[in-house]
């Protein structure tokens, strides 16, 4: 299938939508109808057919629009891509995943040719036909993580790993809920997580790492992640908070439907073979209230999981102050009808909403 | 009174030792203000013999204890970073096996931290002991300013000059902790400051 690209801006006018397709295949984060922190991690070898999990690294109508607001967060602030010294064989390992698995999963838009240590690599959305010598920074117009990524939807970490820990030491930060990658670079898996409520406690970190540390080569994993964002703004930054923060003041009943988004990441990682680190791409994924209560099932689930979700981690997602107008809302697609398991719509067998 | 017990924190927080003598055939100090006390307290004739103490007074007198101590060499600077030249040159200099000890505010025991990292010594292999002020390194996450020995909360940025709400997230590399615009959801409603341990 070609994949219709659209023409749409993630911050001022925010004329990003998401289609009917591209609303089916929303990665809708809740399996259940309540929420608490897991290590929900499951291996990452494709999914559904259509499904955002189907691919090593999914392309969606949003590419293009997405790799220009990248270029103007690159413009404005470009401490959001760092890479210390040691993590360069890294780069080429995560620029050499992604060209590979880009050209084999979506051969109509990508292309790379490999002669030894030559290699033309052809994005076709991008406008992109550019040859180098693999290992060859200077053959480059950017280090090889910039490159790549530049073409790349989502944020990448890259995670130096030793003494039996893993290091936030590279990364392409630009569409993060509310980290600093120039704050964090060097830090280890606790310390920059170390803001996050309750799951250290709860042992949640523990196990993630010791999982992490043990990922091989070929084996890649997934999870997903959530929060909540006012406006289909991509670059919730705390550089930028001191912007976008009152955005989240804005909400209204009447506006509530198109304004406040559902942010989902899908998380993956993957060995990379040269240098041993493990790529952590952080997709972000928007979608409108309005356009989740198309699906009753995901409608009904909402609520539920707003509803009960403790206040420390409501405090934590930074929607607490905004819950009672979510659950106003929210409350008018729960009919109180029993959901499916799983996070898939399920529109052909679960009933319409019984009002 | 010197010695502060810290609240207990979350894990970017870093948390500061006692200082106690090693073994070893260099040994270097950096202190500010009280943070002398802690050299004088594990200070021994056969310490001292190898000692290189670097005491940044901050208008606290410790002058005449220090070199009562005889240290092998004995710098009084200005500031932190009128002493970083010779820092560096001690580092340097430096032989595998050099013991440092950093002893005083966070802000210097960060900075010099960041520094003996720049030269290969894991963090972990640095002895540390707060005395003194608790005050703080905040980097400002908005305009990246650093403001130093900040004591409340929240406190000015001294580049953009917007209020911040001072965090304990603390990044070993920028020797920081950072500070994030406390009225960004409500313009104007800057609460009255607070010491940050009250």
């Amino acid at each position: 299938m070609t994949i219709q690209f659209n023409t749409e801006s993630f911050r001022d006018d925010y004329t990003f939508r998401n289609s009917d397709w591209a609303i089916q295949r929303f990665p809708f984060p809740f399996h259940e109808d309540s929420y608490m922190y897991s290590v929900n991690m499951e291996q990452h070898r494709g999914g559904p057919k259509g499904s955002v999990y189907e691919k090593r690294f999914d392309v969606d109508e949003h590419y293009v629009s997405e790799m220009k607001d990248r270029a103007l967060v690159l413009d404005q602030d470009p401490l959001r891509c760092q890479s210390l010294p040691h993590m360069t064989l890294a780069g080429w390992d995560l620029l050499e995943l992604i060209m590979v698995s880009k050209s084999e999963d979506y051969p109509d838009l990508f292309e790379l040719h490999r002669d030894g240590n030559r290699w033309r690599w052809v994005n076709k959305p991008l406008g992109i036909d550019d040859t180098f010598t693999f290992l060859d920074e200077t053959t480059l117009p950017y280090g090889p993580m910039e490159y790549i990524t530049r073409q790349a939807q989502g944020d990448f970490a890259v995670l130096d790993q030793r003494d039996d820990m893993l290091w936030m030491d590279a990364g392409m930060v630009t569409t993060q809920a509310d980290w600093s990658l120039d704050f964090d670079i060097g830090m280890n898996f606790f310390e920059w997580h170390a803001p996050v409520p309750k799951a250290h406690e709860m042992g949640i970190f523990v196990r993630a790492l010791k999982f992490l540390l043990n990922i091989q080569q070929g084996a890649p994993a997934r999870r997903l992640n959530w929060t909540m964002t006012v406006n289909p703004l991509l670059d919730t930054s705390p550089e930028n908070y001191h912007k976008w923060g009152i955005q989240k003041t804005e909400l209204t009943s009447e506006n509530i439907g198109q304004k406040q988004h559902l942010r989902v990441e899908l998380q993956t990682f993957f060995r990379l073979p040269r240098s041993n680190a493990l790529a952590f791409p952080i997709r972000c994924y928007l979608c409108a209230f309005e356009d989740l209560m198309t699906v009753p099932k995901w409608g009904r689930r909402l609520h539920r999981v707003i509803r009960d979700l403790p206040e420390e981690l409501a405090t934590y997602k930074g929607f607490i102050d905004n819950r009672p107008l979510m659950l106003d809302y929210l409350s008018r697609f729960d009919d109180g009808l029993p959901t499916s398991p799983g996070i898939w719509p399920d529109r052909e067998t679960e009933p319409p909403l019984q009002r | 009174m010197s010695k502060f017990d810290f609240p207990p924190s979350i894990k970017s927080r870093p948390v500061w030792g006692s200082l106690e003598a090693r073994q070893g055939k260099a040994h270097l100090m950096i202190a500010d203000a009280e943070g002398a006390e802690a050299i004088l307290d594990i200070a021994t004739p056969e310490l001292m013999a190898n000692s290189h103490i670097i005491h940044i007074p901050k208008g606290k007198d410790y002058a005449g204890r220090l070199s009562a101590l005889n240290p092998a060499q004995l710098y009084e600077g200005p500031s932190y970073e009128a002493s970083l030249p010779r820092i560096r040159r001690v580092l340097t200099d430096g032989h595998m096996g050099l013991q440092v000890y950093l002893a005083g505010t966070e802000g210097l025991m960060g900075q010099a931290i960041q520094e003996m990292m720049s030269a290969g010594i894991p963090h972990s292999a640095i002895q540390t002991e707060h005395r003194g002020s608790t005050a703080r390194r905040m980097q400002c996450v908005h305009c990246k300013g650093i403001t130093e020995d900040v004591e409340t909360d929240p406190y000015q940025c001294s580049h953009c000059g917007l209020h911040l709400f001072v965090r304990d997230h603390y990044s070993r590399r920028l020797a920081a902790y950072q500070g994030v615009r406390v009225d960004a959801e409500d313009h104007g409603n800057i609460p009255e400051p607070k010491g940050i341990y009250e």
